[in-house]
């Protein structure tokens, strides 16, 4: 766990310089895509100057001068599965950003939507020492949080503190300066296969790049494409990438659950691959431009062509009616909102008022999918499409793009997690030191 | 993965015709196996064609990631310091360096210098250019012949080489010129326009007769002082210096005629009138000129000037005092003594 901190210090520390430096990268690795956008920092608001938050929910800060995005290679459900393959594309949308950017970039914030996210709630308990809570009571309260026994060859991603308690009142979002004697908070912590974090950063290296910061895709999407009342009330962001679902529910704008599905839009495209015997490719466009879960009477006589290469005109002349393809993709999108359900169903998502759900991610542009998902998720569903920043490309504005911007609004004002705290004294077993020191500034 | 085939498939196919040409001249040389003797039996030209068709693979798509090279390469490329290294230190160096190497040679330095001055000189020495001859303009015969007796030395010269304002300042050295305007005119003239100085006065100096200006300024020397028999005349150390006050008691004076004589400066302060017969009016060092209309006033109120007065002493504003000359003295006592009836001794 100590080792955990000192790696997060060190990626904190790194994404504080690349704000001083004012240019700082963020990469999203999805599995149909690498995007790439490259930030600058400039202006008055430049990194976290002003308390809570800022105008324009600290969008303003901040300009997008780069941006890039190529078809993704060597990854699998969100996770990298061919080294070489993957460092190739994150090269490649790299260097285009920056070439677009005309700046150099040295820090990277990297997002990955796979490695199997799972939630822990944590709560922890501390004495107030002085007469108010200070920033060493939170740190202390916060190390004297629980942490179960995730299993070995798990990395911690996320470590949020949600909520505060000071003497039995709860709901805190910020316990500085309250007066009172017995501290509480509740964590939310998120925990991802470290191989796939080390894969990641492996790639990242090999790329010249420091990494600043790493986080999971599902919260940055829900971060990007929830409106601020939702993320008060209490909503479910459901990121459809091509490789991975995320799932993530926020309440009082603090992520409270994240989870991953492993089915995305590749499978549907899979599916019509070998439904209709076509290639990937071509299943792919098939897909984006005559795709649909909803059948209606018309769709028997549209009559759609899916050719092919091969010589014999018979099957380059083959077509395929649209009802036939909603046919195909209806079951496996309906699958995956089973399984989506499954795992809201076990987060609790029930027991929320607001039970909103807002579908985003490039899966989300199949037309009908909010009716379908609102037969099996809930009734209130919408589509979501990422929060506009400074300078994003009209390209850069779909849905798709979700993890990719909120990445961006994360780095321009990032949520407080368990290592930005001081860690106790006791923890660092330099107590004795601490004290002699704390004597000699007292007393002279 | 990909990326290595198409391009051995291209290699193969071009060192066959690369080595099918090549062995061209040499077809009857040792080793040369029967293929490449038919090779170049049929001409090189269509065994390539052959050869092409034979071995042509299907082109992989091209990798679009940018290899670790070049992805390193464009990085420092937009790093700054290095990017203004490249593009305004390293030129800058070579420039520098480079005309640096070529200069330190003192030969190559000589024959630049040379080159340069031949260049100059045909273009400053182009007819277009070339200053031929003098036209003086507004002079008197004599600064005329004095003026002109620059030029012949110095023509032809180039318009370039002509320092105007130094050849202005000889002019205008010459006592009789008080201003000379030189101009270059087209067709190789240079003009000069004379102001000459206007005599004012004739002066008696230590020195000589000199004729001077309205400002006091000489213009030559006078053998011949009657010559200028129609100008005023001035004496006394330093009366060159006040011609101007000089000028204006002359014309106050006017009403007396040819009886003025001239002014003289006393002591390089002040003047005296000098009548030919008569007294001497000495007038103030301020106020000169009232003091000689108030002298000119008792002339004719009185008479004054007929009398027997060897000076009129304006010096003292206050208390004009009269000089008698020795006789009048006399007479004038022997005229008191008659009135107050005391006996003459």
């Amino acid at each position: 766990m100590t080792d955990l901190y000192k790696t997060q210090r060190a990626m904190r520390a790194m994404r504080q310089a690349a704000l001083t430096r004012g240019v700082i990268a963020v990469l999203d690795v999805g599995t149909a895509k690498v995007a790439c956008l490259v930030l600058r920092f400039d202006g008055p608001g430049r990194g976290r100057e002003t308390e809570g938050v800022g105008p324009m929910a600290g969008q303003a800060g901040f300009r997008v001068i780069g941006a890039a995005t190529t078809r993704s290679r060597g990854v699998r459900f969100g996770e990298i599965c061919a080294m070489q393959e993957a460092e190739r594309a994150i090269r490649t949308a790299l260097q285009a950003a920056q070439k677009m950017a005309q700046v150099r970039v040295d820090h990277v914030i990297a997002c990955f939507s796979g490695a199997a996210p799972r939630s822990y709630g944590l709560a922890g308990e501390a004495e107030v020492l002085g007469q108010t809570v200070t920033e060493a009571d939170i740190g202390r309260v916060l190390a004297a949080c629980e942490v179960p026994d995730f299993g070995a060859g798990r990395e911690v991603l996320h470590a949020q503190p949600v909520n505060f308690a000071v003497d039995w009142r709860s709901g805190l979002a910020d316990p500085r300066g309250q007066a009172g004697s017995r501290l509480a908070c509740d964590l939310h912590l998120l925990t991802v296969d470290l191989q796939a974090v080390e894969n990641l950063v492996h790639c990242i290296r090999r790329c010249d790049l420091n990494l600043a910061g790493i986080a999971s895709s599902a919260y940055v999407a829900g971060a990007a494409s929830l409106v601020e009342d939702e993320q008060e009330l209490g909503a479910a962001c459901i990121d459809l990438g091509a490789g991975a679902t995320g799932i993530s529910i926020f309440m009082k704008k603090h992520m409270i659950y994240a989870d991953s599905v492993r089915m995305g839009g590749d499978l549907i495209s899979l599916d019509i691959s070998k439904g209709l015997q076509v290639p990937m490719a071509t299943a792919e466009r098939i897909k984006t431009l005559n795709g649909g879960v909803v059948a209606t009477g018309m769709d028997d006589r549209d009559m759609i062509d899916i050719g092919a290469d091969c010589g014999d005109w018979e099957k380059d002349r083959r077509t395929v009616s649209r009802a036939e393809l909603i046919g195909i993709m209806r079951p496996r999108a309906e699958e995956i909102f089973e399984e989506v359900r499954a795992r809201l169903d076990a987060a609790g998502f029930d027991n929320l008022q607001s039970r909103q759900i807002v579908l985003t991610g490039g899966g989300s542009q199949i037309p009908g999918l909010d009716g379908l998902a609102a037969r099996i998720l809930g009734p209130q569903v919408r589509l979501g499409r990422p929060l506009r920043v400074q300078g994003l490309p009209q390209a850069a504005t779909g849905p798709g793009f979700a993890s990719v911007v909120g990445l961006c609004l994360t780095a321009a004002q990032p949520q407080d997690e368990w290592w930005d705290f001081e860690t106790p004294a006791e923890r660092m077993g330099a107590l004795s030191l601490r004290r002699a020191v704390r004597w000699f500034r007292d007393n002279w | 993965m990909a990326g290595g085939r198409p391009g051995h498939g291209r290699g193969r196919v071009s060192r066959g015709a690369a080595s099918g040409a090549g062995e061209g001249h040499g077809i009857f040389g040792p080793g040369n196996d029967p293929a490449v003797a038919l090779m170049v039996a049929l001409g090189p030209a269509p065994a390539r064609g052959r050869m092409a068709g034979v071995l042509r693979v299907p082109l992989a798509p091209r990798d679009p990631a940018p290899s670790r090279l070049t992805y390193r390469l464009h990085r420092l490329w937009l790093t700054p310091l290095f990017r203004a290294v490249l593009k305004v230190g390293l030129p800058a160096y070579a420039l520098v360096l480079g005309v640096g190497v070529f200069l330190s040679d003192i030969d190559r330095r000589a024959a630049v210098t040379e080159t340069f001055e031949t260049l100059r000189s045909t273009i400053e020495e182009r007819p277009e250019f070339m200053v031929e001859t003098l036209r003086i303009e507004g002079a008197s015969p004599a600064v005329h012949a004095a003026l002109a007796a620059e030029g012949p030395g110095l023509f032809p010269v180039s318009s370039f080489r002509l320092d105007l304002t130094e050849m202005r300042a000889r002019m205008e050295a010459f006592d009789a010129v008080e201003r000379a305007d030189l101009r270059v005119l087209p067709g190789g003239v240079l003009e000069v326009r004379v102001t000459e100085r206007v005599p004012a006065v004739v002066w008696r100096s230590p020195a000589g007769w000199e004729l001077l200006d309205g400002t006091g300024h000489r213009i030559a020397f006078l053998v011949r002082p009657e010559a200028r028999a129609d100008l005023p005349v001035i004496a006394g150390e330093g009366a060159d210096g006040a011609v101007p006050e000089a000028l204006v008691l002359i014309a106050t004076a006017a009403a007396l005629g040819d009886r003025l004589r001239g002014l003289e400066r006393i002591g390089e302060r002040r003047w005296d009138v000098v009548l030919t017969r008569g007294p001497r009016i000495m007038l103030p060092e301020a106020g000169a000129v009232t003091a000689l209309e108030r002298a000119l006033a008792l002339a004719r109120a009185g008479d004054l000037l007929e009398r027997d007065v060897a000076a009129i002493d304006l010096r003292h504003a206050q208390r004009p005092v009269l000089r008698l000359n020795p006789d009048a003295v006399e007479e004038l006592r022997r005229i008191r003594a008659l009135e107050t009836g005391a006996v003459r001794r």
